[in-house]
């Protein structure tokens, strides 16, 4: 959760600017998920993390910079790419990596794997399988936020392939008509599985989508953090400050596969290869950190390795910790 | 010449209606498209306007009057200079009746009314006639008084007063903040109450009928039946999905499907369906409270009927619990929602034959009450099921395999269900009827049991 808030001159609230200090975390955080994700994809291979399990790679900067933007108080929902997702809203790795191995200290008792995790303390309300169908649950989010007059808004993440769901459009309509304080981030990976936007979208600028329902947009490069961070401050004012939602496209790009089992043929080795060299967020990142004298190359070293420190512990402590005791099974069903 | 103007059905279930104004008068002339009168549905007020030019001559039914059967003469028109006949002159066809083939037992029998009330409710409580339509409505009401939380969203549910007039008032009472209109867009605002309900909120949402519920199920069993489990408990979703199930009248397959089964195979539901008004009232009331998820099944046909209500401050009845509404000790029938209806019927005609049938009103289909009826089959011996949705894996499906696992011994036939044929609803009003089980089936599977 981002610095206790500064008021703005129109008496909204913000996340500060940021200082050397949020600089620092943003790679801090990014490089956790991505460490983390390497880690669960070893795991999966190795047997111990089942089902479908999709890898947040790539996308490290949309995820950060939003959260960091982001007021105490304020939620977040998305689909089942969620790892970092958790991770960024401060998640302990150890109880997002026994999820995955499916261990009763998982955030879930194990009863719901990758795709379905949440947590109340952090305000993250999963963690849904069903591609879409979380837009119009965060939308019920933000109602209950102007419902009660907390204040808060929430983000409703989706990735570009569910931004053709009709659901997206029902909540988008929704929204605008009751000014709910709901923020859509766009992840455009420029992949639904193996189906590029170009064979998917009629409509390819996905920050367009909502015009036909008066909900502004903007495009945002998702692979700068700094750009995201700014983007979101701007746009959360502006929908904390009762003006109804906003959609955010977050140009991105996933280097793994859809899931782990996706040996991702619709696409060049060398399209990935050429991203990760020129645009990789985690690098792109630490050179201008480097290179404005906030931080030096050791640093940046130092902080891999506190890094690979936590992921290899949450690792051995989902690998070690119990499964959930047989009488699980039948818990948590009804209230 | 004269013709005879007939009291207009206004609705796919009216069969009769009050004449509550006259906007013309004898002697006026009217073209066609001019408004004759008011008429007050069980649902709305309707404006009835002409179809032919003429002279009004006499009015046969004065305003205000209740009651006026569909197709009974209520004014004569003069056309072409005709004059006017004594009103005794005029040979008025008998009216045709409206389609009734679920509307039969318009009232409990005597025998079942003693029952009706609530073992739970204290001796001397009063009794008030209530709709279910106004028993739902007071139970969303009290609901509402108690808890800020409570806000009612769907279609028409506001300024229209209810697609079905069942939320009538409460925008007035409770403002628009609680009392939520719509777009038609079942799957984003079912989505979007259970995401209110995960924030702590209580929503009630409404379907206009559960038939256009299917947009929006996957939001329904998905989101809100799983999420509590695949969150180790941490999340709730305290909502009702609220509205009529089942066949109405004459509105073909597309709006008349039985959804009982398909919500009670759901872990993390509960799934209600009551007939009595107030089971609608107890019930609804347990429903809103509940911290589950619950589907709340009610239904268009009996939304007009009127039931005592125990004048009561707090009415909340347990979720989970069958009733057996007129004991007896030959043969068990079950049933629930408007098969409820049914059974009541068929045991008058049982006892005519001097059969005395034990009947069992479900009221919740998840979980299901089967001691209840596993105490009464060991009583009885003989079980039959009655309920207006298809055969394949029916609710009666289940309560016969439970009855087949948990009393075998007892039975001295096999069990027996009533069910809705296995098609898609048809239109014309023969085959309508010939889709739907009547009182004449269940007889006759009772007495199938019974070997008589």
């Amino acid at each position: 959760m981002s610095d206790p808030s500064v008021v703005e001159g129109d008496g909204v609230s913000t996340a500060p600017a940021p200082n050397s200090t949020t600089l620092k975390k943003f790679y801090h955080d990014m490089l956790l998920i991505r460490r983390f994700e390497e880690k669960a994809g070893q795991l999966y291979g190795m047997g111990l993390i089942g089902g479908f399990c999709h890898l947040y790679i790539g996308q490290e900067a949309v995820v950060v910079g939003m959260q960091n933007a982001l007021l105490p108080g304020d939620q977040v929902i998305t689909a089942y790419r969620d790892h970092g997702h958790m991770l960024a809203t401060g998640m302990d790795p150890k109880g997002v990596m026994s999820e995955l191995t499916g261990r009763a200290a998982g955030y879930s008792k194990g009863k719901g794997g990758s795709m379905h995790m949440f947590s109340a303390e952090k305000n993250f309300f999963g963690g849904h399988g069903i591609v879409g169908a979380q837009v119009p649950l965060g939308t019920g989010l933000a109602f209950a936020n102007k419902y009660k007059e907390n204040g808060a808004v929430t983000l409703a993440y989706m990735g570009e392939g569910a931004a053709n769901q009709g659901q997206v459009y029902e909540s988008f309509n929704m929204a605008e008509l009751w000014h709910l304080p709901v923020l859509y981030i766009v992840e455009n990976n420029r992949y639904a599985m193996g189906t590029s936007v170009e064979r998917s979208s009629a409509q390819p600028d996905f920050y367009k989508r909502g015009q036909s329902f008066n909900v502004p947009g903007e495009s945002v490069d998702g692979m700068d953090v700094e750009a995201v961070f700014e983007a979101g401050r701007k746009a959360l004012e502006f929908v904390r400050g009762g003006n109804g939602p906003m959609i955010l496209e977050m140009k991105t790009y996933r280097y793994r596969g859809h899931s782990m089992s996706d040996p991702a043929k619709y696409r060049t080795r060398d399209e990935v290869q050429s991203i990760r060299d020129r645009k990789d967020p985690i690098d792109q990142f630490g050179k201008k950190l480097v290179d404005r004298d906030l931080v030096t190359e050791a640093d940046l070293k130092a902080v891999d390795k506190e890094i690979r420190l936590i992921v290899n512990e949450a690792a051995e402590f989902a690998i070690e910790a119990p499964e959930p005791d047989a009488s699980e099974l039948y818990t948590d069903v009804l209230a | 010449m004269s013709t005879q103007i007939l009291m207009p059905a206004l609705s796919p279930t009216m069969e009769e209606g009050k004449l509550a104004k006259w906007l013309v008068k004898e002697g006026d002339e009217v073209h066609s498209g001019d408004i004759l009168a008011e008429i007050e549905t069980d649902k709305a007020t309707m404006e009835f306007e002409a179809v032919d030019e003429g002279r009004i001559g006499k009015l046969l039914v004065a305003e205000g009057t209740e009651g006026v059967k569909v197709n009974a003469p209520i004014a004569e028109l003069i056309t072409e200079g005709g004059e006017a006949q004594p009103v005794a002159a005029v040979s008025a066809p008998a009216p045709v009746a409206a389609p009734k083939q679920e509307v039969k037992a318009t009232a409990p029998t005597p025998v079942a009314t003693a029952a009706l009330i609530e073992p739970s409710v204290p001796d001397g409580t009063e009794m008030v006639s209530t709709t279910v339509r106004e028993a739902l409505r007071d139970a969303m009401a009290e609901e509402m008084r108690r808890d800020p939380d409570v806000f009612l969203i769907g279609e028409e549910v506001a300024q229209y007063q209810g697609a079905y007039k069942v939320s009538q008032g409460l925008l007035d009472e409770f403002g628009a903040k609680r009392v939520i209109d719509t777009p038609i867009t079942e799957h984003g605002f079912a989505g979007l109450g259970i995401g209110a309900g995960f924030a702590g909120l209580k929503p009630i949402v409404e379907f206009m009928t559960w038939n256009f519920a299917m947009q929006a199920i996957d939001q329904i069993i998905n989101s809100a039946a799983k999420t509590r489990y695949m969150s180790g408990g941490q999340m709730h979703c305290p909502i009702v999905f609220r509205g009529p199930n089942g066949p109405a009248s004459r509105v073909a397959a597309q709006h008349s499907q039985d959804y009982s089964s398909w919500y009670a195979h759901v872990p993390g539901l509960k799934v209600i369906a009551p007939y009595f008004a107030a089971d609608a009232k107890g019930l609804l009331k347990a429903a809103i409270r509940d911290p589950n998820p619950v589907i709340f099944l009610e239904n268009e046909i009996v939304y007009g009927k009127s039931f005592p209500v125990p004048k009561l401050d707090d009415f909340v009845l347990p979720i989970g619990k069958a009733r057996v509404i007129r004991p007896g000790k030959d043969v068990t029938l079950v049933s629930y929602s408007m098969g409820v209806a049914l059974v009541l019927e068929a045991a008058e005609e049982l006892a005519k034959e001097g059969i005395d049938a034990e009947l069992i009103d479900l009221r919740t289909l998840r979980p299901l009450d089967t001691d209840t009826v596993i105490e009464s089959v060991k009583k009885t011996n003989r079980i039959v099921t009655v309920e207006q949705g298809w055969p394949v894996a029916s609710i009666g499906s289940e309560i016969a395999a439970q009855v087949v696992e948990k009393a075998f011994d007892y039975l001295d036939a096999p069990p027996a269900r009533v069910n809705g044929k296995d098609v898609p609803m048809p239109y014309a009003h023969n085959l309508e009827k010939l889709a739907l089980p009547t009182v004449e089936d269940v007889v006759a599977a009772a007495k199938a049991v019974l070997y008589r």
